[in-house]
């Protein structure tokens, strides 16, 4: 009889899912990596300039807050990211894999600089204002609203759906960038009403974007009531955990993937809005600037939650200025900046394993 | 002028070709790997740094290895970001939209990053780097195709790459319908617990074929800087690309054969504009949107008919874990 | 070898999270034998077998096969020492045929061909009588086809040691004879057979040896020959099958819900529902048997506004008003705006009933959060609910707001029908509602199912255990194939005249 072939090796270990990890703990397993992903961005920044550790830190912090300039751009850039996070919530919490924020923003955006284009000295503030919010609102919302309506009656995949709108949205854009071009056929618009600054948001207190952050402020309150407390919220909840009981409960799953997705995507336009009316006054394809994409990662590291959002959002504004002013003291490429946030996120999407599953060692059995 | 504009559809279409075959096969296993994109200027600036020191480290180059460099540093780029993707997905089992999405920005950041610091290299006045030696090694056609007409103008005038991206495209058309690891690969992709309970290494296969994917995506972009642009990179010039190329998935219905034709279809819609006489500038940026347009149509079609065959891997874009209770 | 064991488990341990699903489980299995291992639903059967074809790994204990120990990492190492599982719920790619379902994974000498593979799967199939077309897909198949599929997988690859996981749940009577006789001539070729089944008659007409497993825990191995029914149920269960259900005479019954002649197909045009009627009067219960997959599920997702009737009436009558509705193709709010308290316990309790990933105050608002005209929700009442409910039917939590994903099968299950319970219904379905229990919570629901009986509710009971039927009921009816077969006094039936019915109609035209 052979005994104890030992040449077979045991799996050393494998991977077990996890029982729930404690609030702190796993809030604990995040900040560490996040300071990993500093440890290892300033590595790489230590690597391409050769200058101390500390330097580089102290240079980040100063890129993001050294100024009164600066401390507002990045409340102002965190605001409309967070904004554009809220928007794409509801219908990522509904498991409707909308990436296609980055078009139904521009969308919302394009019709803010067309009704400040067309009616810009025809109509009063008041009304030109409300005539804006509510052509940028449903630009977004129809934007949103065509991958709804055929993921609700047919099952189109609607990643890859929303995904392709946002191109339609941006060879749109280009087209109205033409049309109106400021000269004729340069391709841009330039400053619009730079004279009359019909339609821009006002500044408050001689704050440029201090109401910008007043409204997204709002917003957050609001969505995190909205998703938390009300019966749209609840509804969206079990939609997305299990379609199978929101039809035993009676949600009609289609209406509410709709109205979801058009508040999804209503809110996008309101993000087109605060960009064109209230920060850049111009519009070009590139005016969201990928914040589309970002927002996702923003709300998917935030577990949905708006007020962990304004973290996410902070952190990743607060890294994407720390990285430009590197780039600026230390002669490296703008680019950086996407570089580092790269790195930031693989680790925060990474360490989420160590959050939801744990590795068991097998322990060693004493064979007799 | 039609011999030249399927010419100039062609040679457009074949980045997209090299990045739709590249994601089908990583969509095949099950990934949905959204940062093709990122993969493809990674592709592409590893191609150029390769090329860049070599032309920079010799008089003369030798043609060989003026090829072999950058294809061999646009590998190695690629390899890497599949690596990071696969990581985090398959052993961490990561969101696969987040991490492609962060892996795009990564990898155009990398691009761009690497892009400006050559550029700055170079101190030149242009916003470009140019590798116009190594660009025409890359481009070297076969002698006699401008001696036979159309007919070698539409087959025979491309440079080798071109070619190799056909090649990849059957091959890898023959590989899932002819082999028996084509058939373990989309098991994995159909249904990863069963592949699994065969006895396929569920984690092997994802790895290896976002990893393989993502090499046969950089080569697009290294076919782009280096035989489309003739050697001239310039930051952000690769465009949209990449995901063009992911809507010709679709497009081809995760068949590599059809997305062969699909890529010079959506090659001429990039270029038709050029060709329709009297198009004002706005017009034109209407006529571009016409790949898009045309693959939301498909995706449309394919989902309304619901025929068995034509849908997509039906594990994409989740992630297995073998205890899942 | 010799009377080596063919293989062999000592204790073996295997946990989730905190639930216990095997405990020092050890068992041996001979050449030429057929063992059946016997438990209750959820007494880590399937586990176990899931650890010898490497789907799981053990947490502790050794695997011996030919007397060497070994380590199963993978299906892989399975397939190595000719281990081949049929799973429950099959492993196939539903996109491939079965050609291609059979050979994937294998690696053959030699070029992929498939033509040469189909010619190897049509001698398996003459060899043991099997009738399966290699090129056809899989999403057209039957289930007993499909079941086939996976039996030649295994032989294909040479499979000397077979675990088939309780392969004639889905199985008409004439396909279980004919699965046994192979089954048989496999033991008879020397090989080592595993059938995990809780069907006692199918243990003592195949096996030669039964290992019987409780609560995860190993109970112990006797010869099928110097067995009884009665010793392997007791070995079982824990005790003399003694179920003792208290059943009270039904009060004044009326007919509250009748269902006339429904049908409905599938996408596939095959009838799961065909010409189904019954009445279900207040004050009664109404039992629900027959084979899996029978029908029992549309029947209830008929009644509860879930499924898409083609021909029919369902009508309620409504003791309040005197009103008579019919409740065909209306949704489960439209049903409820009638006026008509309909509760319902699904068998997916997790994935329809209750959602996993909310607390338990969040999952009692399920059913009534729309109440009033605010846009906001309203805690307070779902919360003192959920807490009563903690409270009286010994819900083991550690508060109301914890998931419900991380309670136990029967904590769920409390938290369910005491949901469904609480909005004082005057019909209840309940499918399956004990299935996973141990018995104490089963008695528990037992119980719950009475006391709503005896205050007048029209209570449907879909149930797999015919003894529990026959002592919780008062009249049962047996569904097969998507017909009723017959419904029957419950005071009087028999097990065998319910068993008979149970398999009624299903030969030859019932499903294709």
């Amino acid at each position: 009889m052979s005994k104890q072939h030992k040449e077979i090796h045991e799996p050393l270990f494998h991977i077990a899912k996890r029982e729930a990890l404690p609030f702190w703990l796993s809030w604990l397993i995040r900040i560490g990596a996040v300071a990993a992903a500093l440890v290892a961005c300033a590595a790489v920044t230590v690597l391409l300039t050769g200058e101390n550790p500390i330097q580089v830190y102290a240079t980040m912090i100063d890129g993001a807050i050294g100024t009164e300039r600066r401390i507002w751009s990045l409340l102002q850039n965190t605001a409309m990211l967070l904004c554009i996070s809220l928007a794409v919530t509801p219908a990522f919490k509904m498991k409707f894999w909308n990436i296609g924020a980055e078009g139904q923003v521009l969308m919302g955006g394009m019709a803010t600089a067309a009704c400040m284009i067309l009616f810009g000295d025809k109509l009063s503030s008041p009304l030109l204002m409300i005539v804006m919010i509510v052509t940028s609102v449903l630009a977004g919302a129809v934007w949103s609203f065509i991958p709804a309506f055929f993921k609700a009656n047919w099952n189109t995949n609607e990643t890859l759906f929303t995904l392709m709108m946002n191109y339609i949205a941006m060879q749109i854009v280009s087209f109205f960038t033409y049309m109106w071009s400021v000269p004729k056929g340069s391709g841009q618009i330039g400053v619009i009403n730079a004279n009359t600054q019909a339609g821009w948001i006002p500044a408050l207190g001689g704050k440029a974007y201090l109401l910008n952050i007043i409204i997204v402020a709002v917003l957050t309150a609001v969505m995190y009531i909205y998703l938390k407390y009300s019966k749209h919220g609840y509804e969206i909840s079990v939609v997305g955990e299990s379609e199978n009981t929101a039809r035993y409960i009676g949600i009609n799953v289609k209406k509410v993937i709709m109205r979801t997705v058009l508040l999804s995507g209503a809110l996008c336009g309101i993000a087109g809005l605060l960009l064109v009316s209230g920060t850049d006054h111009t519009i070009t394809r590139n005016t969201v600037a990928g914040r589309g994409f970002t927002a996702i990662m923003v709300s998917w590291l935030a577990k949905f939650n708006p007020v962990y959002m304004i973290l996410t959002s902070f952190l990743i504004v607060f890294l994407q200025k720390g990285a430009t002013e590197i780039s600026t003291i230390f002669g490296l490429n703008d680019s950086f900046s996407e570089i580092i946030t790269g790195i930031i996120i693989f680790f925060i999407i990474g360490s989420e394993f160590f959050v939801n599953y744990t590795i068991k060692f097998r322990e060693k059995e004493a064979n007799k | 002028m039609l011999v030249a504009f399927i010419q100039r559809a062609i040679v457009q279409g074949i980045p997209l070709l090299f990045g739709s075959t590249g994601e089908i096969i990583t969509e095949k296993s099950g990934n949905l790997n959204l940062g093709t994109a990122g993969v493809m200027y990674v592709g592409g600036i590893s191609g150029v740094i390769g090329a860049f020191l070599y032309e920079g480290s010799v008089e003369t180059v030798n043609p060989v290895l003026a090829v072999i460099i950058p294809i061999l540093s646009c590998i190695l780029g690629s390899l890497v970001m599949g690596l990071i993707y696969s990581f985090l997905t398959v052993t961490l089992r990561a969101n696969q939209n987040v991490t492609g999405l962060a892996l795009t920005t990564f990898g155009v950041g990398v691009g761009n990053f690497f892009g400006g610091s050559l550029i700055k290299l170079t101190e030149s006045d242009l916003p470009s780097i140019t590798l116009t030696q190594t660009s025409n090694c890359f481009k070297a056609t076969l002698p006699f195709a401008d001696k036979l007409g159309w007919f070698g103008d539409i087959f025979l005038s491309y440079s080798f790459l071109a070619y190799v991206a056909i090649a990849i495209a059957l091959l890898a058309a023959f590989y899932f319908n002819r082999t028996r690891s084509g058939l373990s690969l989309r098991a994995v992709g159909e249904n990863p617990a069963t592949a699994d309970a065969a006895g396929i290494s569920v984690s092997k296969y994802k790895y290896l074929s976002t990893c393989v994917g993502s090499i046969i995506a950089g080569f697009g972009g290294l076919y782009y800087v280096m035989d489309y642009a003739c050697g001239i990179w310039s930051n952000d010039a690769f465009g949209d690309r990449g995901w063009l190329a992911i809507a010709l998935v679709i497009f081809a219905i995760w068949r590599p054969n059809v997305s062969i034709i699909g890529s010079i279809v959506f090659g001429g819609l990039l270029i038709i504009h050029n060709y329709i006489p009297g198009l004002s500038f706005s017009g034109q940026e209407i006529l571009k949107m016409t790949p898009y347009v045309v693959t939301i149509i498909v995706l449309i079609i394919i989902s309304m008919r619901q025929k068995r065959e034509n849908q997509p891997p039906a594990s994409l874009g989740l992630s297995y874990f073998r205890e899942e209770r | 070898m010799g009377t080596q064991a063919a293989i062999e488990l000592r204790n073996i341990t295997k946990t989730f999270g905190s639930v216990i699903a095997n405990k020092d489980v050890s068992l041996t299995v001979n050449r030429g034998e057929i063992l059946s291992v016997l438990g209750e639903n959820g007494s880590g059967k399937t586990t176990l077998m899931n650890m010898i074809s490497g789907i799981y790994f053990p947490d502790h204990g050794q695997i011996f096969i030919d007397g060497k120990e070994v380590v199963i990492r993978s299906p892989r190492d399975a397939f190595d020492y000719k281990i081949g599982m049929i799973h429950q719920h099959f492993k196939l790619v539903d996109v491939f045929s079965a050609a291609e379902n059979i050979v994937l994974g294998l690696e053959e000498e030699g070029k992929f061909n498939v033509k040469q593979s189909a010619e190897k799967i049509r001698k398996i199939s003459e060899q043991y009588g099997f009738d399966l077309d290699p090129k056809k897909k899989i999403y057209e198949m039957s289930v007993s086809e499909k079941q086939t599929v996976e039996i030649i997988k295994v032989l294909y690859r040479g499979a000397d040691i077979l675990i088939l996981d309780e392969p004639t749940a889905v199985l008409t009577p004439q396909e279980t004879q004919k699965l046994f006789a192979i089954l048989r001539r496999m033991r008879d070729d020397g090989k080592a057979i595993i059938i995990i089944t809780h069907k006692m008659q199918e243990v003592l007409s195949l096996s030669n040896r039964v290992a019987v497993l409780r609560k995860g825990e190993y109970i112990g191995t006797v010869e099928t020959k110097d067995t009884s029914e009665a010793q392997l149920t007791e070995m079982m269960v824990g005790q003399k099958i003694d179920l003792n259900i208290e059943r009270t005479e039904p009060k004044d019954p009326q007919a509250r819900l009748e269902v006339k002649d429904i049908s409905c197909v599938n996408r596939e045009g095959i009838k799961l529902l065909d010409n189904v009627s019954f009445t279900a009067r207040s004050g009664e219960i109404l039992g629900i048997a027959g084979i899996a997959g029978s029908g029992q599920r549309e029947l209830l997702e008929s009644i509860a506004g879930l499924q898409h009737l083609n021909q029919g009436e369902i009508l309620y009558h409504n003791p309040k008003t005197g009103k008579t509705d019919n409740l065909r193709d209306k949704t489960p709010i439209q049903i409820r705006d009638l006026g008509v308290r309909l509760s319902f316990v699904p068998e997916d309790r997790l994935g329809m009933g209750l959602v996993g990933n909310m607390d338990i105050v969040d999952n009692m608002m399920l059913r009534s959060y729309r109440r009033g005209k605010s846009a906001f929700l309203e805690r307070k009442k779902p919360k003192d609910l959920a807490r009563k409910i903690i409270e009286e039917l010994n819900v083991v939590t550690p508060g109301e707001n914890t998931p419900v994903r991380r309670l136990s099968g029967g904590n769920v299950q409390k938290v369910l029908v005491g949901r469904e319970i609480a909005s004082s219904p005057t019909v209840l379905m309940a499918a399956y509602p004990v299935r996973g229990l141990d018995i104490n919570s089963s008695y528990m629901i037992y119980n719950l199912l009475n006391r709503q009986k005896e205050s007048g509710v029209a209570v449907i009971f879909v149930g797999e255990d015919l003894d529990v039927l026959l002592e919780l009921c008062d009249s049962i009816m047996v569904i097969s194939s998507g017909r009723i077969s017959g419904i029957v006094d419950a005071r009087t039936a028999t097990k065998e005249e319910i068993g008979l019915l149970m398999t009624k109609n299903s030969g030859g035209e019932g499903n294709e």
